[in-house]
């Protein structure tokens, strides 16, 4: 797995360079380039593998459920950008060192170019596509990170965010693009991929797949229209700028085209959507670039005019184009880099990038001077040196380019357009900079010369300008033939790498570029007094301000939603459950069961009308708060003796004590409660909230009517069998509840726990102030525990307890049980802390209430963890009979301690609650003190 | 039958009863007990996984009583997948409540527990109703965490949440006995068997029933248009509870995924694959709103909030596909997204807390004590949550955009993730950079000190989304198996089949 090893190297620099940090800038630079050496070392075996047209593959499975292997490739293509990567890091690395500041996070500079370092020899080696596309926004993330080095500017903060957003947002369209292409061709692997050149382009999902993986290429490689992002990314540190942004990151995109040129080059629409780019973006890069004042502006959009030059190439489609395209990114990248660094030392000796200040540097550092002109000559094209040589090749092809009709005299026409241009602004470079009168203003002066370590990286380089310039051939042809090969799948057309091609039309339009931009430099003003008269976009304000529009867009519109409104969720929730259930509900229609309905009597006549009174009435009265209160329990009332009728005594006993607390527990709410609702509907949302209610009603009304007229065979026969023999008791409904569901009744007394712990936790810091007076502006009573209540309630007490020892008792077997005891127990607890007082009765209840409940749970919950002793599963109950004199035979049964768990729950739960809720303030002794003092 | 199907339910419920007793023991005491007991509910979990991964359903029957009659729990791998995503997750949660939230009100321990409990019944039960008391015990334990700590916004987007759910609530009642009433079972085995063979003049009743189950299941889970309770309820917790409720959206999805592939699921004849219909459009509607409010939050909490309800979408949608790759995909997406929006919750508490007035309001403030680490925690989690790589989020999204076959359904799909994951982007570079960045000058005065409870159980549920990439197979392997279980649910009803266990006096 040595190609992993490759990739891996600079992560794990990422991580261990940053640990030299302390030790000095030289020392993490060092620990720093360790990676890229062993990466090379390792990398320089496999040369003569490649030489003779082979890829190496090494491939692990990692999740071949969605395809994704950690599979590497190493072909020409690879291996010359591997080469790119690595040796331009190399040299980035030693610039780096001189280029930061003392004071300035070396340590994560370094980590951070490392990371990327890695990601991009990632994408470089990956052999599939998925691998490659999580480098790939791997990329766009670092160079976020990188671009945003010096994060208090806030150009550098912008800027990062639009880089992200454009080649992020591109990685998205990528990985559409890329999953297109594992739908179409089965597999990511590259080499299934390639092969399967034709089966893609032949695919009905073939345009819309080439789409989106050019848009991924366009973005990345800052093709217009996504090519503005690139000069903004400028805001980063130089050595940043030199080998993301104009030797390898913004390659990425190119690279991309040259992987799958075997798979999507080749059909007109390739052919239209790239080329067209490219020509674009080489026009508008080239002609912006002349207007920079900035050095590295300038420098930033000749890289986007070289991209799309480059991009141009690909998109020719014949496979010379694709050989000049690969020669020209290796070119590219060496001047480029060059100059960036070139421009990064004229802007750490002089303290300014403006070229309108930085003039005649000749005469200060003419070592740097000659390294950026020779540089910018190859950028501009001059013969001898490498840009040269591939511009010839790009007017060649441009030249072959057989368009129809009049269409084919755009391509030489644009390229000698671009070239005139790129002549200007590289004549602009070199004149500006370096001659044109004396500097001005500038904020560090006199320039020296940088460091003599912080120019080798850029002698390196300018050397391989001249070497490739002169003998190309010699020193990269080998290089290039497998590139190219690997590029076009095998087969290199007949070309020959050479300084000059003898006297022909490429060399004419070369001089035509030259004499052409020389004299475009010369009348210069003029073209500046032009480009003056149009507005200049700032694209980074643009794209700030399309963010906040975005953003204060949904923000306006998430108001409107979600506007706090708890009526306006509950209607949706409402509405929702209407519209899922219309549609069967009106396949159920108004459908009565084969039970014929049974008889109505007058008493259930009568009550059914009282309860439907009663309801209303709540509903109308709703903004008195007692009277509806009472009406509400009217109703609860109403329904406890339905219950009892239709035979239900267990419920109608629930229902009955469950009415009162409620109640009790309401009114102790509403001391607090203003005593009406204010009016804050319209008549419109009344009317409308009374359809939904009617709706509602005659919807459940339907629903009710056509289930209880149904013949009905349940689980529930099982119960009525089984509950004696089985539960060991008679009351069936007793038996449910601790016995068959004894776990539903665990979690249901475990609700009512918590409901009282929060509701004590909610109050235990919560202190309201009681009303003074009652709604009518009377004083409350000044005798708060009358003695006539409390003579009573006293011995009531025992009385009603000892009718709760009764109910638990019998529960199993008659009506009754833990449930209904309990809260027998709890009134007959609250009569007294109503009669008496709060602090009356808590200095005879020693025992705090929340331990009642956790007993309460406790013994239920421990009662079922008793069956595992005996093998059996939780909640297993078992009873037998016993027999003492007196009393008679009785049974045991565990489900009993099971319901003494019930019953103490529901006591100490109800109890914290209510006295939780009584004590928000101390009415009995506040209110009425204060109206003695007003009295008296 | 195997007490370990009880040991998640049983150990926090008994150790949070346990924490009642101790309310008046010292503070250090109550949290060692504390946490044992929620790394006990964690190894039970790591147990049962183990058990869950033969394929094989393991039940258990409550009482001894042969199923359908009494109350089982059954352990399938889907029980096993939610039981660990939420013991991890409440383990870290329960780690940073250690800092000091636990003191900010009385019992934060016991609702803690009991709210583990409940979370751990509905995963494990196999009955429709006692799925309905399972909600009934988180929705009440939730409802107290989510007061924990007091205040009024807290307390009213709280009511909001409380009383939406009641009537969820009701509505739950409802259908469960519109459904009872035809079938004349709760046991969700039997109703799968018994759904097929309903006459069609009981057939509008069970869909109706099952259709309103839907829309319960859905306010759980917070799709639209039912999700607008969320942002505010969750941005108002304190944090270890929004961390925590990352998961409880999630128990929504999961009644989905149980009741939708289970009862009306394949094999249901008439009423297969049930509202399913809706769930797909709304999902994507759920997503883009998700969106759209992330765009708009002014708040980092607010921010993660929505990205709930994001995940709520994209794993719907991914569900709605119907298909067992769409089910594998939305189930590794929900590991990832509870950990990370977990993760997220309890980072935005430490910016908050090291930002003086500023809080997590997304503006200008100065440079926090931690920004370092803090800033990276929150590049690392909110790359996880966009779904870039190299983290989780991206193989889950991965995984969903996979799952979508050629035709509409897949344009649909991968247009709204694909757009919505580039306006996540743009909102969370956003917010990133001003809050990490963009610093004024000037010092806070009583900025958080970061504690280890804290650090550590944020850097710890952010990294888990490293261990996620690292485990990605086994993962992946798991949610497939997971899914193909979930298809077949011929397994799941033949649980009726078992024998209790017998030389019993029955």
């Amino acid at each position: 797995m040595s190609l992993a090893l490759v990739v891996m190297l600079p992560f794990m620099g990422a991580v261990i360079a940053p640990q030299f940090a302390q030790a000095g800038r030289t020392a993490i630079a060092i620990a720093s380039s360790v990676p890229s050496l062993v990466a090379l070392m390792t990398l320089f075996p496999y040369w003569e593998r490649l030489a003779g047209g082979n890829a190496v593959i090494q491939h692990v499975e990692w999740l071949p459920q969605i395809g994704l292997s950690l599979s590497f490739r190493l072909d020409g293509l690879a291996l010359l950008f591997a080469l790119l990567i690595l040796v331009i890091g190399i040299l980035i690395i030693l610039y780096a060192r001189y280029y930061l500041k003392k004071h300035e996070n070396v340590g994560k500079f370094y980590s951070l170019l490392l990371l990327f370092q890695g990601a991009m020899l990632g994408i470089v080696l990956s052999n599939n596509l998925l691998l490659m596309l999580v480098f790939w926004e791997l990329t766009s993330v670092v160079s976020f990170l990188l671009i945003s080095f010096w994060n208090h500017k806030q150009d550098a903060r912008r800027g990062a965010r639009m880089a992200l957003a454009i080649t992020g947002g591109g990685g998205l369209a990528l990985m559409a693009g890329v999953l297109l292409i594992g739908q179409i061709v089965g597999s990511y692997e590259l080499e299934v991929v390639l092969a399967a050149g034709d089966q893609i382009r032949a695919h009905a999902l073939y345009p819309i797949t080439l789409a989106l993986i050019l848009v991924g290429a366009f973005t990345k490689s800052a093709q217009f229209p996504f090519h503005f992002w690139l000069p903004h990314a400028m805001q980063a540190p130089t050595p940043v700028s030199a080998y993301l942004h104009s030797a390898t990151m913004v390659k990425a995109g190119i690279f991309l085209m040259a992987r799958l040129y075997p798979a999507l080059a080749g059909t007109e629409q390739w052919f239209y959507m790239v080329s067209f780019t490219g020509m674009i973006t080489l026009l508008i890069g080239a002609y912006v670039a002349m207007f920079k004042h900035d050095l590295k502006g300038l420098l930033a959009h000749s890289t986007v005019s070289h991209l799309g030059l480059i991009t141009l190439l690909f998109g020719m489609g014949t496979k010379l184009a694709a050989v000049a395209a690969v020669f020209h990114v290796v070119n590219h990248a060496t001047f480029k880099a060059s100059l960036f660094m070139a421009a990064g030392i004229i802007d750490h000796e002089t303290g300014t990038r403006d070229m309108r200040r930085i003039n005649g540097l000749w005469r200060y550092m003419p070592h740097t001077a000659t390294l950026a002109m020779v540089a910018a000559a190859s950028m501009a094209g001059v013969p001898l040196l490498n840009g040269f040589i591939s511009k010839e090749m790009f007017f060649a092809e441009a030249l072959e380019l057989n368009l129809p009709g009049i269409w084919a005299y755009l391509p030489p026409l644009v390229a000698t357009l671009a070239g005139i241009f790129a002549v200007a602004y590289s004549a602009r470079f070199i004149h500006d900079v370096f001659f044109n009168g004396q500097p001005k203003n500038l904020p560090v002066f006199p320039p020296h010369e940088p460091p003599r370590y912080m120019k080798i990286p850029v002698e390196i380089l300018v050397f391989a300008c001249l070497a490739v310039g002169m003998f190309p051939a010699f020193s990269v042809g080998p290089l290039l033939f497998i590139a190219a090969s690997a590029t076009l799948g095998g087969e290199v057309p007949d070309y020959t790498l050479a300084v000059a091609h003898g006297f022909n039309l490429p060399l004419l339009m070369s001089f035509a570029a030259f004499s052409g931009g020389l004299v475009m430099y010369s009348q210069r003003q003029r073209f500046f007094d032009f480009h003056e008269r149009f507005k200049e976009i700032d694209e980074k304000a643009v794209f700030e301000s399309v963010v906040t529009w975005v953003g204060n867009l949904s923000e306006r519109v998430t108001n409107k939603l979600e506007n706090g409104s708890l009526q306006r969720y509950a209607l949706l929730l409402f509405l929702t459950a209407f519209t899922v259930t219309l549609w069967p509900l009106t396949e159920l229609g108004f459908s009565i069961g084969s039970n014929e309905l049974s008889p109505v009597d007058y008493p259930s006549a009568l009550g059914a009308l009282v309860l439907i009174g009663a309801a209303i009435g709540t509903v109308v009265m709703h903004r008195q708060r007692l009277t509806s209160l009472i009406l509400l329990s009217v109703v609860g009332l109403l329904v406890a003796v339905a219950f009892a009728t239709f035979s239900a005594p267990d419920l109608a006993l629930t229902q009955l004590s469950v009415e009162v607390v409620t109640i009790i527990l309401l009114v102790l709410s509403l001391f607090y409660l203003p005593a009406q609702t204010p009016v804050e509907t319209t008549a419109f949302t009344r009317w409308r909230d009374v359809g939904i209610a009617l709706a509602a009603g005659i919807g459940m009304t339907l629903v009710t009517l056509a289930l209880l007229t149904r013949p009905f065979s349940s689980i529930s026969e099982f119960f009525l069998e089984n509950s004696k023999p089985g539960g060991g008791g008679t009351n069936v409904v007793n038996v449910i509840l601790v016995d068959f569901r004894g776990f539903d009744t665990l979690g249901e007394i475990t609700v009512l726990a918590i409901a009282a712990l929060g509701i004590y936790s909610m109050m235990k810091y919560t202190k309201l102030q009681a009303p003074a007076t009652d709604r009518l502006g009377n004083p409350w009573s000044k005798d708060p525990h009358p003695t006539m209540l409390m003579q009573i309630s006293r011995p009531l007490l025992p009385l009603a307890l000892m009718v709760s020892v009764f109910i638990f008792l019998r529960g199993h077997n008659l009506p009754g049980g833990g449930f209904i005891a309990g809260l027998i127990t709890a009134v007959a607890l609250i009569s007294q802390y109503i009669a008496s007082g709060v602090d009356w009765s808590e200095q005879r209840v020693k025992t705090p209430y929340q331990i009642v409940v956790a007993l309460g749970v406790a013994i239920a919950t421990l009662t079922g963890v008793g069956s595992y002793a005996f093998g059996y599963p939780f909640l297993t109950s078992w009873f037998t009979y016993a027999s003492l004199p007196v009393i008679g035979k009785f049974e045991l049964a565990t489900a009993m301690i099971f319901d003494l768990g019930v019953y103490l729950t529901v006591v100490g739960a109800t109890l914290l609650a209510l006295t939780s809720l009584g004590k928000l303030s101390d009415p009995s002794t506040k209110v009425s003190a204060s109206h003695n003092e007003g009295g008296v | 039958m195997n007490n370990w199907l009880t040991a998640p339910i049983l150990i926090p419920l008994l150790g949070g009863v346990l924490q009642i007793f101790m309310s008046y023991a010292p503070m250090q005491l109550r949290r060692t007990l504390a946490l044992t007991t929620t790394i006990l509910t964690l190894l039970a979990a790591i147990v049962l996984l183990g058990l869950a991964d033969d394929g094989s359903y393991r039940v258990y029957a409550l009482g001894n009583w042969q199923p359908p009659f009494g109350i089982m729990l059954v352990l399938d791998r889907l029980a096993a997948l939610m039981l660990i995503v939420t013991a991890v997750l409440a383990l870290f949660c329960h780690i940073y409540a250690f800092q000091k939230t636990d003191t900010q009100g009385p019992h934060f321990h016991t609702l803690f527990l009991f709210q583990l409990t409940g979370l751990n019944i509905a995963f494990l039960t196999g009955d429709l109703f006692n799925l309905f008391v399972a909600f009934e015990v988180l929705l009440i334990a939730s409802y107290g965490l989510l007061l924990h700590g007091g205040g009024t916004t807290r307390t009213v987007a709280g009511l909001h949440y409380v009383v939406l759910n009641l009537i969820g609530s009701a509505l739950f009642l409802f259908s469960v006995g519109m459904i009872y009433s035809v079938t004349g079972t709760l046991n969700m085995a039997d109703l799968a068997v018994k759904v097929p063979q309903l006459s069609s003049e009981n057939l509008p009743l069970v869909k109706t029933g099952g259709l309103l189950l839907l829309v319960v299941f859905g306010l759980k889970s917070a799709i639209l248009p039912l999700c607008f309770w969320l942002p505010r309820a969750y941005s108002n917790a304190t944090a270890p509870v929004a961390a925590l409720f990352a998961v409880m959206t999630k128990v929504g999805i999961y009644a989905i995924l149980r009741v939708y592939t289970l009862i009306f699921g394949e094999n249901a004849g008439e009423l297969a694959h049930l509202g399913m219909n809706w769930l797909f459009p709304t999902a994507l509607f759920t997503l883009a709103i998700g969106v759209i409010g992330l765009l708009g939050s002014k708040k980092l909490k607010t921010m993660i909030a929505w990205q709930v309800i994001i995940s709520v979408g994209t794993m719907l949608a991914a569900i709605g596909l119907t298909t067992p790759a769409g089910i594998s995909a939305a189930l590794f997406y929900l590991i990832n997204t509870t950990w990370v929006v977990g993760g997220l919750f309890l980072l935005a508490d430490l910016v908050s807390s090291q930002r003086g007035s500023a809080d997590d309001r997304i503006v200008t403030a100065p440079k926090m004590r931690n920004n370092a680490l803090l800033g990276t925690l929150f590049l690392i989690s909110a790359v996880a949550a966009i779904g870039l790589p190299p983290l989780s989020g991206f193989f889950s999204k991965l995984l969903i955009l996979q799952a979508a076959t050629p035709g509409t359904e897949m344009v649909l799909l991968w247009s709204v993730i694909l757009v919505g994951g580039f306006f996540t982007l743009i909102a969370y570079s956003h917010a990133g950079s001003i809050v990490f960045w963009r610093n004024s000058e000037g010092h806070i005065k009583h900025d958080g000190k970061l504690g280890l409870p804290v650090t550590l159980s944020t850097a710890g549920l952010v990294g888990l989304s490293l261990v996620i990439v690292a485990l990605a197979g086994p993962i992946n392997r798991y949610t497939e198996a997971t899914a193909a279980q979930l298809n077949s649910p011929a397994g799941y009803t033949e649980v009726l089949q078992m024998p209790v266990v017998t030389e019993s006096r029955r």
